[in-house]
Formats: structure tokens, C-alpha cells, sequence
């Protein structure tokens, strides 16, 4: 990084309020342990290292142990890649549809408009954990699927925002002006229209995220998101429920690390809209 | 809306093809959801026949139990089959359970509608003091802490909610048991009890956006000339508010709470779940894991025309409260 990207992102921080100061911190150390988690955890994901289940939190097992006596901490560090890049790769997936789909609705107008409006309208009629549901249904949770199934979920989402946005734009002066020149609406789709509306956009994929990591936590919880082997922070919670009535840090502390990220995430999101208005 | 639009053609006469416009929308969209569903559970790979008769079953025996369950059909006979079915009321017959799906969602849905409705008795209230009480404290602490707690309580996840109940009332305090049991022959006190864990994870889940929208309809109307001549005229906070505000911003917090109450059916499925609530969202669950998509199919379809209806009502709500909407 620059020094001058320093002194910006420098500048973005303080010019946050206190909450989205607290929302981007939680959010860069989830990013930190997605990244490094597994080499700095202090068991093997799978070991069994506890003669007991459900352990409380001590100096050797920091969040204790889990349903098979396996290190929570460990486990956790390793979970939350799953759950933090599926999340991030299935906003990025949406918004990309979502916006391209906008940005075609937005410039061909008409009949495209019409019938691109409609589907999405019918897909936003679907309530997105039942729609998520039937589409784990139909297709199954593989990661690769999980990813496209929650993906699609979000896309009508990001359209409506985003042809909002390309509506209130494409009425404008500037595009006139392009049209005038005898750009291609492709042209003026990517070089006038999504310049001018990537802030709100950017804003709208970190809700998509929040979104998503709640949908797909929650579909790990019910069994039908990420399988064995492979373990998100869901997973986490579903796998020790049985530890409930004994209050195990084993089912609290997966559960409290989605709900810190989810809620930084949103903090930050809100502070940086603020910012703005 | 453009405030002072001839509300002379707005009386009741000029509603009634407006209602009409709108239900015919429904309706259309109605219809596109049960093909997007009927798309999704039906064209793609896998289905219930050999899901039931397992990896060791010979081709022709799934090629038979195909035939018999009617999915060796084209597409298009099996969605207008299932159409025509919907239509009398017969959503067709279970694949896994092997009895009609009317009378598995017969039994369910009660549950779900009582859990939603004891939700909505305890949430809509509580969202609309929340929200007034933020707007009427615009700017100030109360607001922003109580801007910072719904934003907070708006992403977290509900098992977190549901669990930390269960940890704090039935496993600290044992005030609460963390199983609801519903049965027919429990008195109505014994089943608020056992439900009180899920309505209360329930409503800490849907009330913070409810009270995020009402504050935000009720400040939208803040800073317009009617309320401050209300203001100048000498009424108190709460009279502005109520009768003044309210009526005028009850367009959007009536939408914000038909969206919020829709959640409370479809999307109660985790609570249900960790509370062994045996309601509809649960039942699809079950459909999802087993395949059965004839009951996959019908609570989908329950849980998308409850949202469309309160949709619907509450746009009608909205058209009927606010006369400048039926001028337009």
C-alpha cells in the first residue's frame, strides 16, 4: 500500500463516528482470522484434545471444548474462513448479476425492462430463506452451490437498488450528451452510468454480505448449508446444540462471532452512509 | 406524492378499480411465483423416486416408482396437474409420508399462525413506541443509542437470540421451559408459557426493522409546514405525533410492519427449530431434507401468498388512509 492510500484510509477511519469505528475494527479482525486463522490456531481442527465434552473456558482450552472434546477456539479460527469468503464471493456473485441486469434494464429500457422487472419482482415475492430453501433442495449444498444458491438469493435485492440508481442517472445531462455522441449503451453503461453509482453500490454489497452470512449460518444451523467435513461458524452451532442446557461456550462463541461480524459489518455500512449524507 | 393533488375524484368511488389494479397484480405475480417454484423443485436433477429407493435400487424399479408417482410426465401436464390441484385445495400427496399434503399442513399450520399472531400482538406495539420514542428524541441520546441498538439487533443471527433466551430463562433463572409443546387439551396459560421463549426470540428478531422504518416515516414527516403549524397552534408532542403525524406516515409503517410479520411465518424456521415448535417452517425443513417436493412445493407456496397478501393489504391500508394516494 501506498503512503498515500495510508493517509486515505487514515482519513477514512477518523472520519468515521465512534460505532463505525467499533463495526470496521470487528470487520478487519474477522477479515485477519478468515486469512490467518488456521496458523495461529492452537489445536488441530479435528483433534480431540479434551478427555471432557463441553468444557467450560479455561487458561489451555481458552473457549473450552466441544461435543467430542475438540479445541472450540481451534475450531472457530478454522470455521470462520468458510463463512467469511463464501459470504464475501456470494456478495460479490449478486451484485455483479444484480447490477449488470439493472445497468441492461436501466439503458434498453422497454420490453427488456419490462420482462428483466417482472422476473425479479416475482423472485422478490419469494421470502429469500424459503427461496434459499428450495433451491437447496432442487440443486444441493456443495460449497460451490451454497455460494450460487445464496447468490441468487440476493440478486433481486441488488437489482432493485441498483436500477434505481441507473434510473435517477440515465435521466441525466451526461448520459444525454454520450447517447448524442453515438456511444454504445454498452459504453455507457460501464464508463458513464456505473462510475456515478459505485459509492450506494458498494454500500448495498456490504448489506448483501450481511445478508448472506446470516442466510448461510443459518442454513449450516439447520444442516442444510456447509457439510462435513467442512465446518462454518453455523455448523458450529448446530453440532454443539446439545451443549444449551449446560450454557457450553461451545455453542455461544461460534454463535457471538457471526453476530460480531454481521453487526460491525452493519455499523460500518451505516456510519459510511452517514458520512455521505 | 404531490402534497394538495385534487383529492375531489379520491372518494370511495375512485377506489374501487384501483383495488382492482392492484389485486390483478397480485394475482399475476401469484402466478409467475408458482412457476418459479414449480421450475425450481421440478426441472432440476434428482427427484423423490430415487431418493425413497436409495443408490442400490435397479433403474427399472425407480423407471416404475417413477410411473407410479406421476413424475415420468412431461413438465408442463405436472404443473398444470398441480395448478388445477391448488385450485380445489388439493396441493397432491406427500412422496415421503405417503398421505395428502392438506392434511399434513392441516395439522401445522394452526401452530404457526397462533406463534405469529402472539408475535405480532407483542412486536407491532413495541416497534411503534421504539420508533416514535426515537423520532420524537431526533438527534438526541436516546435516539442515537437506540439507533445503534436496532442497527445492532437487525444482524444478529436468531439462533444467538433464541439460544441466549433459552440460557438466561430456562437454564439460569428456570423461569421458562425451553421445549414449546403445544397440544390441543393445554389451557391457554400453559401454552403462552411454553411459547413465551419463541415469541420473545421472535420478536427481538422482527421488531428492530419495523422500528427503523416507523422512525424513519414519522422524522420524513417532521420537518413539513403542517406540523409546525400544529406546533404553533399549541399541541403537545404526543398529540402531534399521534394525530397529526401518524395518519400521515402510516403508508410506509404499515408496509415496514407487513414486511416484518410476513418473516414470522417463513422465516420463523430456526426458532421453531431450536424450540421443537412443530409449525409450518419446520415442515418444510423436513421437505427439504427428504425431497418431497409436493411439500416442499405447498409451504412454499403458503408461505409466498401470506407475503403477497400482506403486502396487498397493507398497500390497500396505505391507499385507504392517505387520500392523495387514490388521486394519482
Amino acid at each position: 500500500m501506498s503512503a498515500g492510500a495510508m493517509r486515505n484510509a487514515a482519513a477514512f477511519v477518523t472520519g468515521l463516528p465512534w460505532a463505525g469505528r467499533i463495526g470496521g475494527g470487528l470487520v478487519a479482525f474477522w477479515l485477519i482470522v478468515a486469512v490467518a486463522g488456521p496458523w495461529v490456531a492452537p489445536h488441530a481442527v479435528g483433534a480431540f484434545v479434551d478427555s471432557e465434552t463441553f468444557s467450560p473456558m479455561s487458561g489451555r482450552f481458552w473457549l473450552g471444548s466441544d461435543y467430542l472434546g475438540r479445541d472450540v477456539l481451534s475450531r472457530l479460527l478454522s470455521a470462520a474462513r468458510y463463512t467469511v469468503f463464501l459470504g464475501l464471493g456470494a456478495a460479490l456473485v449478486a451484485c455483479t448479476i444484480g447490477t449488470t441486469l439493472a445497468l441492461t434494464a436501466a439503458l434498453w429500457s422497454g420490453w427488456v425492462d419490462e420482462v428483466i422487472a417482472r422476473a425479479m419482482d416475482t423472485m422478490n415475492s419469494i421470502p429469500s430463506k424459503i427461496l434459499a430453501l428450495v433451491l437447496v433442495a432442487a440443486a444441493g449444498s456443495s460449497l460451490p452451490l451454497l455460494l450460487v444458491i445464496c447468490a441468487v438469493t440476493y440478486v433481486p435485492g441488488n437489482f432493485r437498488i441498483a436500477r434505481a440508481l441507473a434510473m435517477n442517472l440515465v435521466g441525466l445531462d451526461f448520459v444525454t450528451v454520450a447517447r448524442a455522441r453515438g456511444e454504445s449503451r454498452r459504453y455507457i453503461a460501464l464508463h458513464e452510468v456505473l462510475p456515478n453509482m459505485i459509492h450506494p453500490l458498494l454500500a448495498d454489497m456490504g448489506l448483501r454480505f450481511v445478508f448472506i452470512v446470516l442466510l448461510l449460518s443459518g442454513l449450516s444451523f439447520l444442516g442444510l448449508g456447509v457439510q462435513p467435513p467442512y465446518a462454518d461458524l453455523g455448523s458450529l452451532v448446530r453440532e454443539n446444540i446439545s451443549g444449551l442446557t449446560e450454557g457450553a461456550p461451545a455453542i455461544f462463541a461460534p454463535a457471538l462471532a457471526i453476530a460480531s461480524l454481521t453487526v460491525g459489518a452493519n455499523l460500518l455500512i451505516d456510519a459510511t452512509k452517514q458520512e455521505k449524507a | 406524492m404531490s402534497g394538495g393533488a385534487g383529492p375531489a375524484q379520491g372518494g370511495l368511488a375512485g377506489l374501487a378499480p384501483m383495488l382492482a389494479r392492484r389485486l390483478a397484480s397480485s394475482a399475476v405475480t401469484l402466478v409467475l411465483v408458482t412457476l418459479v417454484i414449480f421450475a425450481l423443485a421440478n426441472l432440476l436433477p434428482g427427484d423423490a423416486a430415487q431418493e425413497m429407493l436409495g443408490q442400490s435400487a435397479t433403474p427399472e424399479q425407480v423407471a416404475a416408482l417413477r410411473h407410479q408417482m406421476g413424475l415420468d410426465r412431461p413438465a408442463a401436464l405436472r404443473y398444470v396437474g398441480w395448478i388445477a390441484g391448488l385450485v380445489h385445495g388439493d396441493p397432491g400427496q406427500s412422496l415421503v409420508a405417503g398421505m395428502p399434503v392438506r392434511e399434513i399442513i392441516a395439522e401445522r399450520l394452526p401452530h404457526s399462525l397462533m406463534l405469529a399472531g402472539l408475535t405480532t400482538l407483542v412486536a407491532v406495539p413495541l416497534a411503534l413506541i421504539i420508533g416514535m420514542g426515537a423520532a420524537i428524541h431526533r438527534g438526541g441520546w436516546v435516539d442515537r443509542a437506540l439507533n445503534i441498538g436496532t442497527l445492532s439487533l437487525v444482524a444478529i443471527p436468531e439462533f444467538l437470540v433464541a439460544t441466549l433466551g433459552v440460557l438466561v430463562f430456562s437454564v439460569w433463572l428456570r423461569w421458562l421451559p425451553s421445549i414449546a409443546l403445544v397440544s390441543a387439551e393445554a389451557t391457554w396459560g400453559e401454552t403462552l408459557r411454553s411459547c413465551a421463549l419463541p415469541i420473545l426470540s421472535l420478536t427481538v428478531v422482527v421488531v428492530a426493522q419495523m422500528a427503523r422504518m416507523t422512525r424513519a416515516a414519522i422524522v420524513d414527516q417532521m420537518d413539513r409546514p403542517y406540523v409546525e403549524m400544529a406546533r404553533l397552534k399549541g399541541a403537545g408532542t404526543a398529540r402531534v405525533v399521534l394525530r397529526h403525524i401518524l395518519p400521515n406516515a402510516i403508508g410506509p409503517v404499515v408496509n415496514a410492519m407487513a414486511l416484518s410479520l410476513s418473516y414470522l411465518l417463513g422465516g420463523a424456521i430456526i426458532v421453531e427449530t431450536i424450540f421443537n415448535f412443530p409449525g409450518l417452517a419446520s415442515l418444510m425443513v423436513n421437505a427439504v431434507t427428504s425431497r418431497d417436493m409436493p411439500l416442499l412445493q405447498a409451504c412454499a407456496m403458503i408461505f409466498c401468498g401470506a407475503y403477497l397478501m400482506l403486502m396487498l393489504v397493507a398497500d390497500v391500508v396505505a391507499i385507504v388512509a392517505n387520500p392523495r394516494l387514490r388521486a394519482q
